[in-house]
């Protein structure tokens, strides 16, 4: 109380500006403002084109003619749009396998032995190679001919398999490749989670009398949530995204059966027959969609978390 | 870079006979681009660029070389954007897009002169839309049946002629434990090239082109006579097994390795046979055969082509690159067997002496009177071609399931037309 006068007679002789005073609010904006803009200019402009583009037939050359809701409604009619939907759900649910598998192999390697960075190293190596790469070593993998594949079921006396040839196969083979780096992935991100793991809680646990799968489901996991969020957002992001595999090990082939939404999109707007802007961009819009309840639900939790932090 | 060059260029162009009588003065910058990124190709377009400078001293020619399939989607880009003076492209619907969107130049007006109207007069129709010329051609090739001499002549075959000679054959092949014919449907494009062989001998070259422009169902019982005659071949396992898994490299191996005898392929085809070991005593050609004898023998001969685009800046200059290009002397030149290896256009032309090259020109020049097509996927709409393909692979492994197929060809006709 006895220096308010004080504080106030300061005030009179040094008055801050605007700048000064809104320092709080202004700097943060500030820095934000290319990456906003960049955003909007990127992001967002393209997405609100990508809506409109929907409701237009155009082949990228000539006039654009709005035909409303039209596209939509063929891809209600459009077998090929069916199955890439369909090829799309596979790869969301199989793709999640990455996730146990990644946390097991975290486990057995989150161990003290003499060379244990060489074999970490090597586990995560088809995480570090180019998915095309990885393309190429499953295609020749699954190969009728000279295929590894077929030389093992041959050595157990079983019938050759055409993996990427068989319209019933193609697609589990791909996701097969694709699993291998995505795993990888998701190890890494465990043996991260596992640094963190509190050895107090573990030697508490212990000192009660858990072990095994009991200490994993009710003392391990619990810790490992973050890591755990982390892998669930790239692993769903990642199988709604496939097309590099796709297009390196079928080209969405044998006639259409391993299609994907964003590689049938990338055929009817972008390859070489395709040019069907309008429609391409339908399907996007679907993708988009998909992709958006998934993204919608992510922040969503996160943003629980942040304020359950607070 | 054709600084350099032009000494030796002009040299060259003296002693081949390149040097036409003096011609308007051209001058500025001819930019041209180009699709022909293969090591052959690329140094025969840097050859008519250098030698073409070098004839128009106050010309410079700039060439810019795009890789082939990356060709095919900039393409449109460019021609809107930044056009060159001069682009490669192909024949037939392939121009469709641009000519309909105003993008390539009409250049009816090289047509009218005698040089070009009587010497490529065979692939006029090919070059023409709504009537009038969209480009020039400068080289083609033929399609046929490439095969094993030796492995025949081990089996006491003979080329056929006929659709019962080529079972019959076939027949044998097979009994032999090979297949009659490679061929790696990956990328659809090698099934379309059997659709139209089997197409045309059954039905005509009427017929498949009425197809292709939507003026016949594909539910029609002529089609599916064609799809009867594919699936004989198809059901005595004439083709090589697993075929949808590779490309139509990755099925060279098997006919040079024996395991099948036969490729229905384009010309292109013979380099990479030769390389890998295939010499003229191993590896031979025959016309596809007949199969219903009341209609006349056509072929595929896709053509590769030059344009000028609308927004082109010197196109006079242009024009005179295109007359250029489809004189006799330069088209003998650039299709010889050490640079592209294909066929010239230009009637007066002479062919190398290369075997496959001469039997493809005696087969187009006199015993293709039903005409020649450019291929499926040139000559059919592309989103019609797309979706057909994709049938036509379809067929080939699955082929009980055709009646699906064609209705579903012929829902996507009712709504491309």
């Amino acid at each position: 109380m006895s220096n308010a006068p004080q504080a106030s007679a300061r005030a009179k002789t040094f008055r801050p500006g605007f700048m000064a005073r809104n320092r709080q609010v202004i700097t943060p904006l500030l820095f934000l403002t290319p990456g906003i803009l960049f955003f909007l200019f990127y992001v967002i402009f393209p997405v609100i084109q990508s809506f409109n583009l929907s409701f237009y037939k155009w082949d990228g050359l000539g006039e654009a003619e709005y035909v409303g809701l039209k596209n939509y409604k063929k891809l209600l009619t459009d077998r090929a749009f069916e199955v890439s939907l369909w090829n799309n759900f596979k790869w969301l649910i199989l793709y999640l396998l990455a996730i146990p598998a990644g946390l097991f192999i975290a486990l057995f390697l989150n161990q003290t032995v003499t060379g244990i960075r060489m074999y970490k190293s090597l586990f995560f190596f088809p995480f570090v190679i180019s998915q095309v790469v990885v393309g190429l070593v499953f295609t020749w993998f699954y190969d009728p001919t000279f295929g590894l594949l077929n030389t093992i079921l041959e050595q157990f006396g079983l019938e050759p398999l055409n993996v990427l040839g068989d319209p019933n196969l193609a697609t589990y083979g791909i996701i097969l490749a694709g699993l291998w780096p995505q795993t990888a992935y998701c190890m890494i991100l465990y043996l991260t989670g596992l640094n963190a793991v509190d050895p107090e809680q573990i030697e508490a646990a212990r000192l009660d009398g858990a072990k095994g799968w009991r200490m994993l489901w009710h003392i391990i996991i619990p810790q490992l949530r973050p890591a755990t969020f982390i892998a669930f957002v790239v692993t769903i992001i990642g199988a709604l995204r496939s097309f590099d595999l796709i297009s390196i090990m079928t080209y969405g082939g044998p006639f259409g059966s391993t299609r994907v939404l964003s590689f049938y999109m990338f055929e009817k707007a972008l390859s070489e027959y395709g040019f069907r802007m309008g429609y391409g961009a339908a399907i996007a819009v679907v993708l988009f969609v998909i992709m958006l309840a998934f993204i919608a639900y992510f922040l969503w939790s996160m943003y629980q978390d942040e304020k359950g932090a607070r | 870079m054709f600084k350099k060059l032009t000494t030796a260029a002009a040299a060259l162009a003296l002693t081949t006979g390149l040097a036409s009588p003096a011609m308007a003065e051209l001058n500025g910058t001819l930019k041209i681009f180009s699709d022909m990124s293969n090591p052959a190709p690329r140094a025969v377009m840097e050859g008519l660029a250098s030698d073409f400078d070098a004839l128009h001293p106050n010309l410079t020619v700039e060439l810019t070389v795009i890789d082939r399939e990356a060709y095919k989607t900039q393409i449109r880009n460019f021609l809107s954007a930044n056009p060159p003076d001069v682009a490669n492209w192909y024949a037939a619907n392939r121009m469709g897009p641009y000519v309909s969107a105003g993008l390539f130049e009409d250049v009816s007006d090289l047509w009218e002169e005698p040089a070009i109207a009587d010497n490529l007069a065979s692939t006029k129709s090919a070059m023409t839309i709504d009537g009038k010329q969209w480009g020039v051609p400068y080289t083609y090739y033929q399609w046929g049946v490439y095969y094993r001499k030796d492995i025949f002549a081990e089996l006491g075959l003979s080329e056929p002629s006929n659709w019962d000679e080529e079972l019959a054959n076939c027949q044998k092949i097979v009994d032999s434990g090979r297949a009659c014919y490679t061929i790696g449907s990956k990328f659809l494009w090698t099934a379309g090239g059997w659709f139209d062989y089997l197409n045309m001998r059954t039905n005509g070259f009427d017929f498949h082109m009425q197809l292709a422009r939507g003026e016949v169902e594909w539910t029609d019982d002529r089609v599916r006579q064609t799809f009867a005659n594919w699936r004989q071949l198809i059901d005595m396992n004439g083709f090589v097994a697993n075929h949808q898994t590779y490309s139509w490299q990755e099925a060279l191996p098997f006919m040079v390795n024996g395991e099948a005898t036969a490729y229905l392929m384009g010309n292109f085809a013979v380099s990479p046979l030769r390389e890998a070991g295939l010499d003229d005593s191993k590896l031979d050609f025959y016309q596809f055969v007949e199969i219903n004898p009341d209609v006349e023998m056509a072929e595929d001969a896709p053509t590769d082509t030059f344009h000028i685009p609308a927004k082109a800046e010197n196109k006079e200059a242009a024009r005179e690159f295109l007359r250029f290009v489809a004189s006799a002397s330069v088209q003998t030149k650039i299709n010889s067997g050490g640079a592209l290896g294909q066929l010239p256009v230009n009637a007066q032309s002479s062919v190398d002496a290369d075997k496959f090259l001469e039997q493809g020109f005696d087969m187009l020049s006199s015993n293709s009177p039903g005409g020649v097509a450019q291929f499926f996927d040139r000559d059919y709409p592309a989103e019609m071609a797309a979706v057909a393909m994709e049938g036509f692979q379809e067929f080939m492994v699955i082929p009980d399931n055709l009646n699906e197929i064609l209705e579903r060809l012929e829902s996507v006709r009712q709504d491309v037309y």
